[in-house]
């Protein structure tokens, strides 16, 4: 070690640096197999294991529960194949796409607000408080004005109002560049208007349409069927691999643009594909389920509580938000039979507690650091 | 200074064997980072006009002026930050436009002025951030990349940090963790914006001291400082700007002169020789009595 010593006057004094001391924090450990290298961290590994375990065990919960009498044996028949017609249309066509979704749509809705938390560098930064949400039923109660509603017109219109209301923001923020505190700030700006433009487009619909588009506009995944699931599975295969490939550059611009170039980042780039593939994420929910409330807000922040970590991360945001819809959808079911509460109201009542507490919680950081 | 002379210098053929490009030992190539004829700004702003500066290698080179001079526009120009108007920022005589991103940050580092560290992140995270422009998909951690990290956190004394947040670090601390990040990336050339600024004197010393060593290990350096009398005391070349434009530029004891002084701040000074390193300190006119 006698590099180590002359390595520096202060190591010098203190002692020569030993080579296997802990470079990160305890439970980060590296993996090298021939090409491949990483690090990975232990206690990550293990809470997004133990919230896929519970999200699972939610699911499960949610497959044998409800007014049909349906014991756990029969779902597990019905699963296998080997139930009477009854229970395998209950078990396989009401209740298995239900659960799928949620799963899916949860994980699919917290991997994109963590997305839009990163890029804009602010836990606030999620899609449903940057005006996708609102534009989504924007486009929903626009098609309806014109007497279109149902199946196929109210999810395309909601996902074209979502994606130009993103768009929309994009441009307006855009100055040589985006920044993240002006896409927060524009967005909200849009989002106020769009929300009035939508009271305005209520009082004018028809009673009935307007009542069929609130009902939708409410989030709820009462008739969700397996034509709505494909589509989320298709989306996520093609998006999640694209955004898990690039979160490390992702990371990287949370340190500042500057900084980030600095290190080789083509930030528009990034920029353009993780908000792209953010967007259609919350777009094919929303075209199935109608905008739910929070899950993007809410799912990132709480993994990155958990884990730890000093970045929302991709996965435990993913087994966060998978969880969160899965609960949500267990108390709208349980706590109101035999009728179903839409998901999207306790998802509000829920994240709606969680956002009071953030908010605060950041003020009083605010407080104490000046 | 002089108790650590001994060590630096073992440091410095140890770096040297890590950069194994022979432009670095060549003495034709005395430059290998060049501004041409640059006009850059933002938006209708022009900040420099038909700049041109030529990067000593191996040298500590020191941008001074005024403030909204053009000092950081200048840097962050070289570093590709900024995209000229006109004109070009050459590295080893192409246009670093021109180059994968990847490439030129394996060449060119930079600390800019203002970097957020993200709430809770550990030293060695920071610093291991550093090696991006070394890592690939598959290549997220290898050995070298460990290497490079350790190295990084002793020569900038942060080793004993390394599992402590950014954020309950002290100023000196925190400005030496960043530092250790733009080493870790291990780039022969090396552009700081004001390294020193919201440090007290020690730690700015520090600092200075350590941009001073790492020269002598062979990188080369250009930094944005405020301070005038640290400029002239530890730049191996001087670049004096004002108004979006070089107004001098060679090595302290040439040009820092009071002339200079008076034509690029508008103050009116007395330079003397400093009484430890022989070097110009400038030393302001006191307003006549009254």
């Amino acid at each position: 070690m006698t590099t180590a010593t002359t390595a520096n006057q202060r190591s010098a004094q203190t002692g020569h640096v030993q080579r296997n001391t802990v470079l990160f924090r305890p439970g980060v450990r590296p993996v090298r197999i021939s090409g491949f290298s990483t690090t990975f961290d232990v206690r990550t590994i293990l809470i997004t294991a133990a919230l896929v375990v519970a999200a699972l065990a939610v699911a499960w919960w949610n497959m044998i529960s409800g007014s049909a009498g349906i014991t756990a044996t029969d779902t597990l028949g019905a699963l296998l194949g080997g139930a009477d017609e009854g229970t395998s249309r209950v078990v396989l066509e009401w209740r298995a796409p239900r659960v799928v979704f949620t799963l899916l749509g949860g994980a699919a809705l917290a991997v994109a607000g963590a997305v839009f938390q990163s890029q804009t560098r602010n836990p606030l930064g999620s899609p449903d408080i940057i005006g996708f949400s609102t534009g989504a039923y924007t486009g929903a109660l626009l098609v309806a004005s014109f007497g279109f509603t149902g199946l196929l017109a109210t999810p395309l219109a909601a996902v074209a109002g979502g994606l130009a209301t993103g768009v929309l923001v994009y441009l307006l923020a855009w100055k040589g560049g985006v920044s993240g505190l002006r896409i927060i700030i524009v967005g909200i700006g849009v989002s106020i208007f769009l929300g009035s433009f939508n009271t305005y487009l209520m009082t004018v619909l028809d009673l009935e349409i307007a009542m069929s588009v609130a009902t939708w506009g409410a989030g709820s995944v009462n008739d969700i069927t397996w034509a709505h699931v494909l589509p989320l599975l298709a989306i996520l295969l093609l998006t999640f691999p694209v955004m898990l490939s690039q979160a490390r550059n992702m990371h990287l611009m949370e340190m500042g643009d500057d900084a980030a170039a600095g290190l080789g980042i083509r930030l528009e780039r990034v920029r353009l594909v993780q908000f792209t593939c953010g967007i259609l994420l919350v777009a094919v929910v929303t075209a199935a389920a109608g905008p739910i409330a929070f899950v993007a807000l809410v799912a990132p922040q709480l993994a990155l509580r958990l884990t730890g970590a000093s970045s929302v991360q991709l996965l435990p945001a993913a087994a966060m938000g998978a969880l969160l819809l899965t609960t949500s959808d267990a108390i709208a079911r349980a706590e109101f039979l035999p009728a179903s509460l839409p998901v999207g109201v306790i998802t509000l009542i829920l994240g709606g507690g969680y956002l009071v507490w953030l908010l605060v919680s950041l003020g009083r950081s605010r407080k104490a650091s000046t | 200074m002089a108790a650590g002379e001994p060590g630096t210098i073992t440091k410095g053929q140890h770096m040297t064997a890590l950069h194994t490009d022979p432009r670095l030992d060549s003495a034709q190539a005395a430059h290998r980072l060049a501004a041409q004829e640059v006009t850059a700004g933002y938006d209708a702003r022009t900040v420099l006009r038909d700049l041109s500066l030529h990067v000593p290698e191996g040298s500590f080179t020191v941008i001074i002026g005024p403030n909204a001079c053009g000092k950081t526009t200048l840097l962050r120009s070289l570093a590709r930050l900024v995209r000229p108007e006109a004109g070009h920022v050459l590295l080893d005589g192409s246009a670093i436009t021109s180059m994968p991103t990847k490439q030129l940050a394996r060449t060119v580092g930079l600390l800019p002025q203002t970097s957020v560290a993200p709430e809770g992140i550990t030293v060695a995270d920071l610093v291991a951030r550093g090696r991006h422009p070394h890592q690939s998909l598959l290549k997220r951690w290898g050995h070298e990349d460990e290497s490079a990290v350790r190295h990084a956190l002793d020569v900038t004394g942060t080793s004993k940090l390394s599992t402590r947040a950014v954020d309950e670090l002290s100023g000196g601390q925190r400005q030496r963790t960043w530092i250790a990040m733009a080493l870790a990336q291990q780039t022969p050339i090396l552009l700081l914006d004001e390294p020193t600024t919201y440090l007290d004197i020690a730690h700015q010393i520090e600092v200075l001291e350590l941009c001073t060593q790492l020269r002598k290990q062979g990188r080369t350096l250009v930094a944005v400082l405020h301070d005038l009398n640290h400029a002239l005391r530890y730049a191996t070349h001087l670049v004096a700007m004002r108004d979006g434009e070089i107004m001098a530029q060679g090595h302290p004891e040439q040009i820092g002169t009071a002339e200079l002084v008076q034509e690029v701040f508008g103050v009116a000074a007395r330079v003397i020789a400093d009484p430890e390193t022989g070097r110009p300190l400038v030393i302001p006119k006191a307003p006549p009595e009254r």
